[in-house]
């Protein structure tokens, strides 16, 4: 916030408020653009759009805690996919159904995403100042792990009884596994619909909980040390904040957070890609989290929803677009792909750019100030 | 004894030992498990060769202080459409791939001038914002190989259908013009693709001379000291930018000696994650984010492919089961946290 206010005193407030918001703006002119073309109808576009925020919320949120503990997106809440998935092959090899079992699901995944949580939380402690890129790496370093437990050691080293979900080589999962079990169990535990389009009460609620939650932990003892330490490691470290700690702790709550918003996905969607679906969890949900206005340094949950609003939009539109224009949908999955990287290349880029400007003036400032007192 | 021990193990560093270790055994236990010798050897010169460009373009960005290339993309996508032209102008021999690689130098140039120009704007996250640049352009790309107008029978569908195929064939242009030239061969599976190292070696020299010319030297000042080095009357951006372009251009003309030896152009998303088993090459030979050598590159690919081509065959014959793909991952993606974790910032 500091940051950007001597910034601001330089430049016209409007010019400011484009370029601080120049993601979202261009995400809005990008969409409105695009809704006409796909002459899609008002309903099916509503209730993709209700689906979608339901099914990516959640995920969305799990990116928040790190960032206030500065520790920029939390490219490792892979980690807590992989565990979620971990617990759904459990529940599906004993063959339970219904809500308890996703809530069985979530309580196996809990101490592995706790344990994943821990430990990406140490390996980003020894790479401070470059998180991002090494908690991006780290999750492709684990995916090699999860390939290792899940396509040789399940059947093998780990129990499964469940012959459904073996390969028919007698060990490792299948590459897809059908959660009908526990198919929108939570989507459908209030029923209600409006206009024909259901309205997921259970899952909302469960965001909504969420929600809740993360304005309460910003205003206990550990939120308001994350926030120190995310403003500055030497001033937490001299007020006798453990900064190390509080730095895996938020890596932990946002991974074993991670881990449950991916069972909420997946019981959404039905079933479940045992070695790809995991993968692409944070590149969307980082660009979601981008393209509602947040930053590296500070994100809200007003950005979350705007950003998924505004992203998953773009997600419904974009194929749709691709064929009216080009005659040809995966010219519009190609450039959905693109827009994801492309707007975290783009946000990450405007920010380091501008933490440099701010590092400039601030040097400036000191040297003019040096002058001054050589001079008197 | 004792502290000796842990001081090579420090200075060289715990992963490398295990991985070197993990390669001899795989070697030793070829013969054991019914692996011809000769074929794995064989392979791995082959893939040296291959993939040593690719390794080496990315020297002279960790020498200028911009950190390890996660946006090489950007080069391969300068060499893929330095292939795909030379095949549209029904180029062959040594005409095609000279002016593929000419082709692709241009392109290399301009996105490596860009490209380093952002890099220069963000110093100090050069690194995760290069790796979206990659990811973003590799999709971007995607998007014009759809509807770029080639018009080569040979690259686009036969059977209608919008842009170029995902894979295409360079044979009957330029396919093994380098692995062919002096091939020697020694018994009978052993094929030493006399041009393509021969090729790799020049390039090898020629960045070598060029880091002690004077502005390599400074490159070098740039990224051991920016502040000294301005001082001295460097131009720390420009610097940057060149030593940028030249990574850029290296690894544009590395992806087409990778399809001279490998017979196909893969287009599309095929070259999203190709930056880093190259990255991993590199520090397993010994390089870190802020020092590199060619002598890390030649023992890092040797290493590093070593390990790609002796695990699935000696894993398959052991216990009948493929997880070369995992320990592939495994292996170059924890080298390169490992050297994400032991970096010594220089701010």
């Amino acid at each position: 916030m500091m940051k950007k206010q001597s910034l601001t005193k330089t430049m016209n407030p409007g010019v400011h408020f484009l370029i601080n918001n120049a993601v979202p703006i261009i995400f809005i002119i990008l969409v409105a653009f695009a809704i006409p073309i796909t002459g899609l109808s008002g309903k099916y576009f509503i209730r993709e759009l209700t689906t979608r925020i339901s099914r990516n919320s959640f995920l969305i949120l799990a990116l928040l805690i790190p960032i206030m503990a500065g520790m920029g997106m939390n490219f490792g809440i892979v980690l807590g996919a992989m565990a979620g998935q971990i617990g759904l092959i459990f529940i599906t090899d004993w063959r339970i159904i219904g809500l308890p079992a996703m809530l069985l699901a979530m309580l196996i995944s809990t101490p592995i995403a706790i344990l994943l949580g821990y430990f990406a939380g140490i390996v980003l402690n020894r790479a401070k100042g470059r998180e991002m890129v090494t908690g991006f790496m780290l999750a492709f370093f684990m995916n090699g792990i999860y390939q290792l437990v899940v396509l040789y050691g399940m059947g093998n080293i780990i129990p499964i009884s469940n012959s459904s979900i073996l390969l028919p080589r007698g060990y490792g999962i299948r590459n897809a596994i059908s959660l009908v079990s526990i198919r929108q169990v939570l989507d459908k535990f209030i029923p209600l619909k409006i206009g024909g389009i259901l309205i997921p009460v259970g899952t909302l609620l469960v965001i909504a909980t969420l929600c809740i939650f993360i304005v309460w932990f910003k205003k206990t003892k550990l939120g308001q040390d994350m926030r120190t330490v995310g403003q500055d490691n030497d001033v937490a470290r001299t007020s006798g904040i453990n900064v190390e700690r509080t730095r895996i702790l938020s890596i932990v709550i946002s991974t074993v957070l991670a881990c449950y918003g991916q069972i909420i996905f997946l019981q959404n969607i039905g079933n479940m890609n045992t070695y790809g679906g995991h993968r692409q969890v944070g590149v969307f949900a980082i660009a979601a989290l981008l393209v509602g206005g947040a930053t590296v340094a500070k994100a809200n949950i007003s950005n979350v929803f705007i950003g998924v609003i505004l992203f998953h939009t773009m997600f419904v539109v974009s194929p749709r677009a691709g064929k009216e224009l080009m005659g040809q949908a995966q010219l519009g999955e190609y450039f959905r792909v693109f827009v994801s990287y492309g707007v975290i290349a783009f946000s990450l880029a405007l920010y380091a750019w501008r933490k440099r400007i701010e590092k400039e003036n601030k040097r400036k400032k000191a040297m003019a100030l040096k002058r001054g007192i050589l001079v008197k | 004894m004792n502290e000796k021990v842990e001081n090579i193990i420090e200075n060289v560093g715990l992963p490398r030992i295990i991985i070197f270790f993990f390669l001899v055994s795989l070697f030793a236990l070829a013969p054991i498990v019914g692996v011809s010798f000769e074929t794995s050897i064989n392979d791995v010169i082959v893939r040296f060769a291959m993939n040593g460009i690719l390794v080496l373009s990315l020297v002279s960005m960790v020498k200028s202080g911009c950190g390890l290339n996660f946006g090489l993309q950007l080069g391969i996508i300068a060499g893929l459409l330095g292939a795909v032209i030379s095949i549209e102008m029904q180029l062959r021999g040594f005409a095609g791939f000279f002016t593929a690689i000419g082709i692709a130098i241009f392109i290399a140039v301009i996105l490596g001038f860009f490209y380093g120009v952002l890099l220069n704007k963000i110093k100090g996250d050069e690194m995760v914002v290069a790796t979206y640049v990659g990811f973003s352009s590799v999709s971007l790309m995607s998007i014009f190989w759809l509807i770029l107008p080639f018009k080569s029978p040979n690259m686009i569908w036969a059977y209608g259908g919008l842009g170029l195929r995902t894979t295409i064939s360079n044979e009957g242009y330029w396919l093994h013009i380098l692995t062919n030239f002096f091939q020697i061969k020694i018994g009978s599976h052993i094929n030493i693709p006399t041009g393509t190292i021969l090729f790799f070696a020049l390039l090898c020299l020629l960045v070598w001379a060029f880091f002690r010319t004077k502005i390599g030297t400074a490159m070098t000042a740039v990224g051991s000291n920016p502040e000294y080095a301005r001082s001295c009357g460097v131009k720390v951006n420009k610097t940057r930018v060149i030593s940028v372009i030249l990574s850029t251009v290296l690894s544009a003309i590395g992806i087409i000696v990778y399809q001279e030896s490998f017979g196909f152009i893969q287009l599309y998303m095929a070259p999203l994650y190709m930056a880093f088993p190259a990255i991993a090459a590199l520090l397993l030979g010994g390089a870190s984010v802020g020092k590199a050598s060619i002598k890390n590159v030649i023992i890092g690919t040797f290493l590093f492919q070593g390990i790609l081509t002796m695990t699935p065959s000696i894993l398959n014959n052991i216990i009948q089961s493929d997880m070369s793909e995992a320990i592939r991952m495994i292996v170059s993606n924890g080298m390169i946290v490992y050297a994400l974790t032991r970096v010594v910032r220089v701010r």
